[in-house]
């Protein structure tokens, strides 16, 4: 069976990267006793796909994984057990049933919505917002290619404060296999340090025509439009 | 001094700003934090690399395990932060932190450091000085932690003497419970840090280096250590269980990338094969097997509480475990279709390892790892290494035709009485087994060699030869090079550089102290790392210290000649290791000794060990009443 995994990638994997997350899905697997599918061939690797890599010091609240068991076990089950298993760093939010010939969770993916929390105070951060959100075009150069950030930018909005009195935006940025937004170019474009701020990802948003036997919890499909 | 809240953010903050934050995180699967407040004895445990290493480092796990069995004491793990860390952490002052609670180190009671090689010695001093204690156990009193070390490195403790407060000779299951409860009593006593330091010179295996001065002769050679103090033992026995203790099964589980990532299961200690040049196998004897079904529980349990898809089965000679089939048949049936690899090091070049290896679960078929060590017949006898050239072919013809592609092989360069009709062979040695190997798969065999250099060690029996030159393990590594090239062909070499600093460092004595001080002064650290280009600083630190260096690295010893290291007993005694000596310069095999006695020492010293746990699982004969005066005599300090 096929299932598809809404997990947490909280402060204690914050510094875990996406391939050390692949092979703590793996152990965590493993520690479950559940038959976890593997693929054929001279190196067999197990059958785990993470939606979208998630940069190295950002926590998630939304990340979802799909995992091929060689068994069938009732929902209920799994997420126990895995609840069980799971190390510090990951916490598993709900569980769903994928039809097996679904397409690859990657190639579903339509974008992601993060919430930024400045640990200094940015002047003029709303100013800053609506330059960037009032200009045509954002031409960035990334790895010798130029790409223009705008059109990958669905929504940037501040919020209030949060409990400590800090400064918090949310954007969506586009997140397709070959375009794909990232929280901390933006973050650039309004002058701030990456460093200097904490980055977690919201939701993932999945193609419109995903649909779930179970309504997933907190995934943000508002984002889209930036209401 | 800063709050600890205070300390906690600086920390977090730097994070951000250097390679592999997860290095210094901690929050892992199975570590375990207890109340700070709540708890008596805190222990660090020290690795002095990076984290990527030190997490794959058995002795601290065991450790780990169990000083936290203990309600009374804690035990947290510091590693070495790497060079960008090292630079902020600097820069802001801010301390070495434990990885569990994220403590400052000199807020523990005992700093616990384990030195299994000598090119750590630096990174030691180093994060000594990170952690803000002094450096020298001169300058440290009761407001400091007590430095204790171990580990292989530290059988020859003179070096670093000057740095360590005790050491553990020897194994530390046993003894760390006494100088836990040492440590308490005196802290309750509110005496002196020198009466804390006698008791623990009280312990089996503990080494107060402070309490001997050491002595030379007109011509500089050591003389004699002297004790200075009557209760400081002339000399000090390596300390041993007499049976291994359940293997720790609750691993942490890293959430990054470490050089070993699997469950290490150690299967056996020690090893009776008596290779001369080996330091692991003279200082571990006796050999000492685990029950086959505490093995098998032990699997099982820590599968179940890591998660890991490998298993290795660790132990200096792995065919040599008695009921190694059995075990591979165990765990081959019971693991057969769940992904799991069992990787077994140290295998003999017979076919039956190819069998067993054959017979273990394993879910994609890479390389073979054999160890020759030297390829002429003359060499081999040199260095006890019984093995001809047509069993290790007949192996290679084995492992080939079933499947495997890639087979690696170690060899030694430098060994005493090598000429290069020896280096010739090697080369000649790795063509034949690729021969065989593309005979077998048709021209996709690849044969990797991986040429070492011998570095005499202290308490084996090459202890009193010199390493060779710079110069002559050049020539020797340009000539294998130039041969070992080509379709299938790969060599790797170590750095001659690195060799020779760790053969002045595993012969040194005290004087070294200061070296190490100002090689690392200057900047040394890290010098097992090859990208780490500290060669200079080391000359320049010998300068300094108007020390030959040359003296340490390529001197060849009298064996009448008294050693820096002679007050450590490590069971295994000088004359057997100058029988040995005597033996390779005549080419005398020495045979296995599980199969009969040759009284190297360890058994007169361990007798009432041996008479209190008699059974086969020690490789050495037992000792019942009637022969026990018979066993000691003259053997004896």
């Amino acid at each position: 069976m096929r299932v598809r995994i809404f997990f947490s990638k909280t402060e204690k994997m914050r510094y875990t990267s996406h391939l050390d997350l692949y092979r703590a899905w793996e152990r965590l697997l493993r520690r479950a006793n559940l038959p976890l599918s593997y693929t054929q061939g001279i190196k067999p690797h197990p059958r785990i796909n993470l939606a979208s890599a998630l940069p190295l010091g950002f926590t998630s609240i939304g990340e979802l994984v799909d995992i091929h068991l060689n068994d069938n076990f009732p929902i209920e089950y799994i997420f126990s057990t895995l609840q069980k298993t799971s190390p510090p760093g990951i916490v598993i939010n709900s569980i769903v049933e994928i039809d097996a010939k679904d397409p690859k969770l990657q190639s579903q993916l339509e974008a992601s919505v993060y919430l930024v929390t400045f640990k200094y105070f940015v002047p003029d951060l709303e100013e800053k917002i609506q330059m960037l959100l009032n200009v045509n075009s954002t031409p960035r150069i990334r790895r010798g290619k130029s790409y223009d950030l705008k059109t990958l930018l669905l929504c940037l909005k501040t919020l209030p404060f949060n409990e400590h009195g800090q400064q918090q935006i949310k954007m969506t940025l586009q997140t397709k296999e070959a375009a794909t937004g990232r929280p901390e170019e933006v973050i650039d474009e309004l002058g701030v340090i990456v460093e200097n701020c904490l980055i977690e990802r919201v939701s993932l948003i999945l193609d419109i025509n995903t649909e779930y036997e179970t309504e997933p919890d907190d995934n943000d499909l508002q984002g889209l439009t930036c209401q | 001094m800063s709050s600890s809240a205070e300390l906690h953010t600086r920390f977090f903050n730097l994070l951000p700003k250097v390679q592999k934050p997860g290095r210094y995180t901690g929050g892992e699967l199975n570590e375990i934090v207890k109340d700070w407040a709540d708890i008596e004895t805190k222990i660090a445990l020290v690795f002095p690399d990076i984290y990527d290493l030190g997490m794959s480092n058995l002795a601290l796990a065991i450790l780990y395990e169990i000083i936290n069995n203990r309600p009374d004491a804690l035990a947290e793990r510091a590693f070495s932060p790497w060079t960008d860390m090292e630079i902020l952490m600097r820069e802001s002052g801010l301390p070495l932190l434990s990885l569990e609670t994220k403590h400052p180190l000199y807020q523990f009671d005992i700093f616990a450091v384990t030195l299994p090689y000598e090119t750590l010695f630096t990174n030691f001093l180093n994060i000594i000085d990170l952690a803000g204690i002094p450096l020298f156990s001169s300058q440290r009193d009761s407001s400091h932690p007590l430095i204790v070390a171990g580990g292989h490195a530290t059988y020859n403790p003179e070096p670093i003497h000057a740095f360590v407060d005790a050491f553990v000779i020897g194994e530390g299951e046993e003894v760390i419970h006494e100088i836990i409860s040492t440590f308490q009593s005196w802290k309750n006593s509110k005496n002196t840090r020198t009466d804390l330091l006698i008791h623990l010179a009280n312990i089996d295996g503990i080494y107060i280096p402070s309490f001997y001065r050491d002595h030379y002769n007109k011509d500089s050679s050591f003389s004699h250590l002297e004790p200075l103090f009557d209760q400081a033992p002339k000399s000090v026995i390596k300390r041993i269980v007499a049976k291994l203790p359940p293997p720790p099964v609750r691993f942490i589980v890293p959430y990054i990338n470490t050089v070993h990532n699997r469950i290490p299961i150690e299967i056996m200690r020690g090893c009776t094969r008596g290779c001369r040049f080996c330091h692991a196998g003279m200082v571990t004897r006796p050999v000492r097997e685990r029950p086959i079904e505490e093995i098998l529980t032990a699997i099982d349990l820590s599968l179940s509480n890591t998660g890991y898809e490998e298993i290795g089965l660790l132990s200096l000679s792995s065919s040599d475990y008695s009921q190694i089939i059995q075990l591979a048949k165990n765990i081959g049936e019971k693991y057969q279709n769940k992904n799991l690899s069992v990787s077994l090091p140290s295998l003999r070049i017979e076919t039956v390892s190819v069998d067993l290896i054959n017979s273990l679960p394993s879910s994609h078929r890479g390389g073979i790892t054999l160890a020759p060590e030297a390829a002429s017949e003359k060499l081999r006898a040199t260095i006890n290494k019984q093995l001809n050239n047509d069993q290790l072919l007949t192996t290679a013809q084995e492992c080939f035709s079933r499947g495997w592609t890639t087979m690696k092989l170690y060899f030694m360069i430098g060994l005493p009485g090598e000429t290069m009709d020896d280096i010739q062979a090697i080369a000649k040695l790795c063509k034949d087994v690729l021969k065989i190997g593309n005979k077998a798969l048709g021209l996709r065999a690849q044969v990797h060699a991986s040429i070492g250099t011998f570095i005499p060690k202290a308490h084996t029996p090459f202890q009193w030869c010199g390493c060779e030159t710079i110069e002559l393990i050049k020539a020797k590594q340009i000539y294998l090079k130039a041969e070992i090239r080509g379709k299938g062909l790969k060599i790797t070499w170590v750095d001659p550089k690195e060799t020779i600093l760790e053969a002045a460092l595993s012969r040194g004595d005290r004087r070294l102290a200061k070296v190490i001080y100002e090689a690392w002064k200057m900047g040394a650290k890290f010098d097992a790392w090859n990208e780490t280009n500290n060669f200079p600083l080391w000359v320049d630190a010998f300068a300094l210290a108007n020390i030959d260096p040359a003296y340490y690295a390529h001197r060849l010893i009298a064996t009448t000649d008294p050693l820096p290291w002679d007050h450590i007993n490590v069971a295994v005694q000088k004359d057997f290791l100058q029988q040995e000596y005597l033996w390779s310069l005549q080419g005398f095999f020495r045979q296995d000794c599980r199969n009969q006695c040759f009284s190297c020492g360890v058994l007169p010293v361990y007798k009432h060990l041996r008479m209190n746990n008699p059974g086969d699982f020690w490789k050495c004969p037992e000792v019942n009443c009637s022969n026990l005066g018979q066993t000691t005599s003259g053997n004896l300090d």
